[in-house]
């Protein structure tokens, strides 16, 4: 009893022993901190990346694809259709992008990733619509600064939206009026005239929609619009033609778009045949998407797959060619016996089944081994606040030496004695870690209006959403490693206290008492 | 004086009024300074009957505190023996030596000792939260907290017991460590110049309140002390010099 009271009086009239409790304090605090705005990023960037990815991804082996994407299909059911909730054919090509500076007029080629989609059978593997521009409402500061430009049940298509349409007409007949000439100049020319075959909107032969087809007075005219877009459509990732500018003014930072919807751009890529042959063809951009992956949206443009399968020559009789499945999982528990599966139902070696997280394993490996590497450092500092203990505690074991002869004089034992003191540093960590919980929750729940405060305190953003991409800091707080921390705190503070503990107990009570 | 061959007789008759309460026989002890062993005790010897009042007196470094202290076990001897009624107490083990001092040895310090963190109640109850467990301490608590509130009244401290060692007068703690020291009902209460660091008047009331105790109690006490006043107020006179018995004063002679 008299080991829980002196515990209790030491912890309210030792105020340098609560130096130690503000430490042990800072280190659960920051430890929580850290971890859950860490989780947060991860969870999020899991989220990101696997809205991309889907659940499970079927690759064939070479870049030609596989021929009769239907039959795969039907090969991926049978093995495991009872899992599946979706799936939907992808052609996926390395290829370069061409598209001229609107303000300079220069010339950029850029490499990208093309992935051929039906936009329907996307949407239906993952949430395509919420990365679309145009299907989400853009807003900086909070402040909406554009609405949504197609309502959220207009279904998926490769359609310009109405403003994206007028731009178009109007930058066509700006080009007009700018080139009145027959020679095209620029990049365009020549790739419209290789591409003006296949333009399927217009229907007929000649009916390339390029800019100065008008103006050919001798040929027969066509009815044709030549504002429509080009029959190859994409949406491309927003990072890839657009940059980062500060304003010189304000000092903001804001994204300039060099191509928008409704601009014509060149793709580049290769044939499916061996050796691959290059082809080019004009593709007008239909969106832009924000994936909230850098990787992706810096790299990836998403075009409508029969026309990617058209330029590439993977057009066959016997169904068409495809070079991945992307598969939806009713449950994605059962990812690995879904991947089993499949494996087991293709010829060895044409295909490549994986999930999304086998996918981006390095990713996702490395995220969690800078979490891991953080939490060792992070509990350094906790371990560093132990040496504290220890050093304040000999020091208080010192200076209690007369008590400590006193209640050996009064029949205390040497195991009390010494559980006093490693109470009062079970007592010292709970507290601390009690407080460092409740600081480190606070500041978790408070964390955007912290960076508010941060921000306006130094007058620079301190977080800024359009370099993170994230609108605030994401964070989850994951209670088993509230617990834990909060328990390794703790474990720490009552080992640092078992040497003073230990010498507090072997104290002669003679010397003790005489102790001046 | 009394010698080993007490040691020998069967228990029942030791309980008899020839075998004493407590002795020290032939106790030697040298503390180590340094490399050199400094002798204090040389084979001094002490006896005292149930309900004796002995004063110990001596020069400083005669050895008078360490003798109280092998006494009570708070020191072991190098050689000799302590018994407690006719029972070796000083070669148990430290178990049974932290309960004897909690049990049958009361101490009265030079410095008061009083815990500082604690208030005076709390100081006094300390025996009894050190003998029981936590549990068995809150089923008595109220009766423990009567008790201690009992015996600071009877040390006439009744107003006093939420105030800290250091809000009280030097005789209010001396009188508090009194306190403390009888809660546990010991059989022996050591006193370690319980007036050593008081005023002539306040060390008089003092040793009032022993002298009162050991009549009305029957309480054992031996008090070290190196004032011949305050020695002259025991029943019985022993007289250390240089770790030995010198003299045994007054009522038994040599």
């Amino acid at each position: 009893m008299y080991k829980l009271l002196l515990c209790m009086r030491y912890l309210k009239t030792r105020y340098i022993a609560l130096a130690s409790i503000v430490s042990v304090m800072l280190g659960v605090a920051t430890m929580i901190v850290v971890n859950s705005v860490m989780a947060g990023f991860t969870n999020e960037m899991r989220d990101r990346i696997h809205g991309f990815l889907a659940d499970i991804v079927v690759e064939s082996r070479s870049m030609d694809g596989i021929i009769n994407g239907n039959a795969q299909m039907q090969v991926v059911q049978d093995a495991a259709g009872d899992f599946i909730a979706a799936m939907t054919p992808t052609v996926e090509v390395p290829g370069m992008i061409t598209y001229n500076d609107p303000i300079t007029g220069e010339t950029f080629t850029q490499p990208i990733q093309i992935l051929g989609i039906d936009p329907a059978g996307k949407a239906s593997v993952g949430p395509l619509k919420d990365y679309l521009d145009s299907y989400n409402v853009v807003s900086e500061d909070g402040t909406i600064i554009r609405d949504r430009l197609r309502a959220v049940d207009t279904p998926l298509a490769w359609e310009l939206t109405a403003s994206a349409a007028s731009y178009r007409r109007m930058m066509k007949q700006q080009q007009m009026i700018m080139i009145p000439d027959d020679k095209a100049t620029g990049p365009f020319g020549s790739v419209v005239e290789a591409n003006a075959g296949r333009n399927a909107d217009a229907g007929t032969e000649i009916a390339a929609p390029d800019f100065d087809t008008p103006f050919k007075g001798n040929e027969p005219v066509v009815p044709v619009d030549p504002t429509a877009p080009m029959s190859a459509r994409i949406y491309i990732g927003e990072q890839i033609t657009s940059f980062q500018t500060r304003d010189p003014e304000t000092g903001k930072l804001h994204k300039v778009n060099m191509v928008n919807p409704g601009d014509d751009i060149i793709i580049t890529t290769i044939q499916s045949n061996t050796p691959p042959e290059p082809i080019s063809f004009s593709a007008t951009v239909v969106d832009m998407f924000r994936s909230g992956m850098s990787e992706y949206d810096s790299q990836l443009v998403l075009m409508n797959i029969e026309e990617l399968q058209q330029n590439r020559g993977m057009i066959a009789e016997d169904g068409d060619a495809i070079t991945s499945i992307q598969i939806r999982l009713h449950n994605y528990a059962d990812a690995d016996e879904v991947v089993k599966r499949i494996k087991a139902a293709f010829p060895p070696g044409l295909v490549t089944v994986s999930t999304w997280e086998a996918k981006q394993g390095l990713l996702l490996s490395a995220v969690e081994v800078e979490t891991a590497i953080l939490n060792v450092l992070l509990f350094m500092i906790i371990a560093v606040a132990g040496f504290g203990i220890l050093a304040i505690f000999f020091m208080i074991v010192v200076e209690k030496t007369r008590d400590i002869g006193i209640l050996k004089s009064l029949g205390a034992s040497s195991n009390g004695v010494m559980s006093i003191f490693l109470s009062y540093g079970l007592g010292l960590g709970v507290v601390g870690s009690a407080a460092g919980v409740g600081i480190g929750l606070l500041f978790v729940r408070y964390i955007n209006e912290i960076e508010d405060a941060l921000s306006w305190v130094t007058g620079r953003k301190v977080f800024n959403e359009k370099i993170y991409y994230f609108p605030e800091i994401p964070t989850q707080v994951n209670v088993m490693m509230v617990i834990w921390v909060a328990l390794g705190a703790i474990g720490i503070a009552v080992l640092a206290s078992v040497l003073p503990a230990r010498r507090a107990s072997r104290l002669h009570p003679v010397r003790a008492l005489r102790f001046e | 004086m009394t010698h080993g061959s007490q040691t020998q007789p069967t228990k029942i008759e030791t309980l008899k009024m020839t075998t004493p309460l407590i002795s020290a026989l032939a106790i030697e002890k040298s503390y180590s300074k340094g490399q050199h062993k400094v002798p204090v005790l040389r084979g001094a010897g002490l006896t005292a009957q149930r309900g004796e009042f002995i004063s110990v007196i001596g020069q400083s470094g005669s050895g008078k505190s360490t003798l109280l202290h092998v006494m009570g076990l708070l020191d072991s001897p190098d050689n000799g023996e302590v018994l407690l009624e006719g029972k070796r107490i000083d070669n148990l083990n430290q178990a049974a030596r932290d309960q004897l001092r909690n049990h049958v040895f009361g101490f009265i310090f030079q410095f008061y000792h009083l815990l500082p963190e604690l208030t005076l109640l709390e100081n006094v109850m300390t025996p009894l939260m050190i003998r029981h467990s936590l549990f068995s301490y809150w089923s008595k608590r109220k009766e423990i907290r009567a008790e201690a509130m009992d015996i600071l009244q009877q040390v006439g401290l009744g107003h006093r017991v939420k105030h800290r060692p250091s809000e009280l007068s030097g005789g209010e703690m001396q009188r508090g460590a009194i306190a403390r020291a009888l809660i546990a009902k010991p059989e022996i209460l050591l006193a370690d110049e319980p007036t050593g660091n008081l005023d002539s008047t306040t060390g008089r009331e003092i040793m009032e309140t022993l002298k009162k105790l050991n009549e009305e109690s029957q309480l054992t006490i031996v008090m070290v002390t190196h004032d011949e006043a305050i020695a002259q107020q025991a029943h019985r006179i022993v007289r250390l010099a240089e770790g030995q018995i010198a003299t045994i004063g007054r009522e038994e002679a040599a």
